[in-house]
């Protein structure tokens, strides 16, 4: 698993990071968990993520949902009331969206840096399933990312990321209670001097976990049955409702 | 409390579900309806996804109606033979209901199909009944001598062949009428996620003619299963019936619903209508206003199926 995980930021390294900077620079992280699981009570949760860096530097902390297809609506006025009219689909969107750093992002690297790793939410590369009109993506483009934001599933927040004595890191990471199961990516840079010296990967999962995934896994794979077993239970509570109440 | 539900994929204040849920069933049992036109909306209000409150709320109604129906049953009031004629029609209706759902939703206009039923019907309805309420109100202050009603007001309707004899109701009347009020109130039913009792009700007064009395315990009988048709299909086609968010909302509008009985019977049937009257055309200017003044945010994403 290890020499996988070492092998993936390989991987990255020659992609994103100049040649010269990869020899020179190690970075250590580790997640106080790579699972986070939906029972009954979840309201959310927080990862304490934490590393250490071996010289100067900012670190960013990015956390990746699942990606699926949305479709986005925006609504126009027709003969006075509001009603959705155009819509646009995007291929690829993460689900979520999390970044971490530990200052604010401009101040850490160039904008053209930041937008060609993808860091923070205006950045992402949204793309629409149909091309042929730009400006109608565009504005739906920020449409999806407020709308996002609204939620709390794509947030950027600088200094949440502290680094002790310019060689310990560590980032409370914060999982809203409508965060979209699924497989999540969390990677984390370590910048010097507006440059991406180090980065490391590491994978976490987000899953229903006991009633939960029993409910749900039940209302997608026998959903006939599902359909009957909440009639009979709404009939039998209505029933029973009835039998308590009942004056004598 | 907060408690996290599988199919809304949320987690939502116990408490404050509870309270919404005993205040609706409270109004199901008192004036007969489902509780669905309220419901419905509050729960998209509180977050819920549109389509999982639909489903949802057909779950719950059923378990509401049901209590409801059993507590109007032991007083007598249910008319089962009527109650049968409209059920038959209401489950082709709800049936039917579905298919127009589904494909409104592919075009992207069920959002704007549901408003505006919303609108028209609770407009037109709750209109009528405070009109009516206001009416017999002011005859009542001003103490003049009720006009004699005529027993059998004898219109075109009467003139319909398949008759039948609602001893219950102390109606001779064409099968055909609840058939089409059944069905009709199905369609609606599936399609705004309601139960339809207040489109119901009022048609069972005004134009059946039957009794008050037992309106709303045969009301409430046919929608037991007409509520639970839209769950089972809605189970089937989008996996959007949340059964523990149900069950909460169900334990709490079981016992609303009981209290709301005992309070119901009390009243006179005049108030009884005025203040449904009241309730229905409040629902519906506030989703008419919705309708009208701008949004805060004007896009939003597609409701996406169950997944």
């Amino acid at each position: 698993m290890k020499t996988i995980k070492q092998l993936l930021c390989l991987c990255f390294l020659t992609i994103f990071v100049p040649a010269h900077a990869v020899a020179s620079s190690s970075l250590v992280v580790d997640l106080s968990s790579n699972q986070i699981e939906i029972t009954t009570d979840f309201t959310g949760t927080n990862l304490l993520l934490f590393g250490a860096i071996d010289r100067k530097g900012d670190v960013v902390v990015v956390v990746r949902g699942p990606l699926r297809q949305e479709v986005v609506r925006r609504k126009e006025r027709v003969a006075g009331i509001w009603i959705n009219r155009a819509a646009v689909t995007f291929a690829d969107v993460p689900g979520y969206n999390f970044v971490a750093s530990s200052r604010p992002l401009d101040q850490i690297a160039s904008e053209e840096t930041l937008r060609r790793l993808q860091i923070g939410s205006e950045r992402l590369r949204l793309q629409p399933v149909d091309l042929s009109n730009k400006d109608l993506a565009s504005s739906f483009r920020n449409g999806l990312i407020d709308l996002k934001k609204r939620k709390a599933l794509y947030s950027d927040l600088p200094g949440i990321v502290s680094i002790r004595s310019e060689k310990l890191f560590r980032a409370d990471l914060k999982f809203p209670s409508n965060v979209p199961t699924g497989s999540y990516t969390a990677e984390i840079y370590h910048f010097n001097a507006g440059k991406a010296v180090s980065v490391s990967r590491t994978n976490l999962s987000v899953q229903k976990a006991g009633v939960e995934a029993a409910i749900y896994n039940y209302a997608h794979d026998h959903s006939a049955l599902y359909g009957i077993v909440a009639i009979l239970i709404a009939l039998f509570a209505g029933w029973l409702g009835g039998v308590v109440f009942r004056k004598a | 409390m907060d408690l996290y539900f599988p199919i809304a994929e949320m987690s939502i204040n116990v408490l404050l579900l509870l309270a919404l849920g005993g205040g609706v069933g409270m109004l199901s049992g008192m004036f007969g309806v489902g509780g669905g036109f309220l419901m419905t909306p509050l729960l998209i209000f509180i977050g819920v996804p549109p389509a999982v409150a639909v489903g949802t709320e057909a779950n719950q109604v059923v378990a509401a109606s049901v209590s409801g129906a059993l507590a109007h049953w032991r007083r007598g009031n249910v008319d089962f033979k009527m109650g049968f004629i409209l059920l038959i029609g209401g489950f082709f209706g709800s049936s039917f209901g579905v298919w127009i759902f589904t494909k409104l939703r592919a075009l992207g206009y069920i959002d704007i199909v549901i408003s505006l039923c919303f609108v028209t019907f609770l407009g037109i309805v709750g209109g009528l009944m405070v009109a009516e309420g206001a009416r017999s109100w002011l005859r009542s202050r001003s103490s003049k001598p009720t006009p004699k009603k005529k027993l059998h007001q004898h219109t075109w309707m009467h003139g319909l062949p398949f008759k039948m004899r609602f001893r219950r109701s102390k109606l001779y009347i064409s099968a055909l009428l609840p058939l089409s009020i059944g069905i009709f109130v199905g369609i609606l039913s599936a399609i705004m996620g309601v139960g339809g009792g207040f489109i119901m009700v009022p048609a069972m007064i005004y134009l059946l003619g039957m009794p008050t009395s037992v309106v709303v315990g045969t009301s409430l009988f046919q929608i037991i299963f007409v509520t639970a048709n839209v769950t089972f299909l809605q189970s089937v086609n989008n996996q959007t019936v949340d059964v523990l968010l149900a069950l909460v909302l169900v334990i709490s509008s079981v016992i609303g619903a009981q209290f709301g009985t005992a309070f119901g019977s009390k009243l006179k049937s005049e108030q009884l209508r005025a203040l449904l009257g009241i309730l229905v055309l409040a629902v519906g200017c506030k989703v008419g206003f919705d309708l009208i003044v701008t949004p805060a945010h004007l896009f939003s994403f597609a409701v996406s199926g169950g997944h």
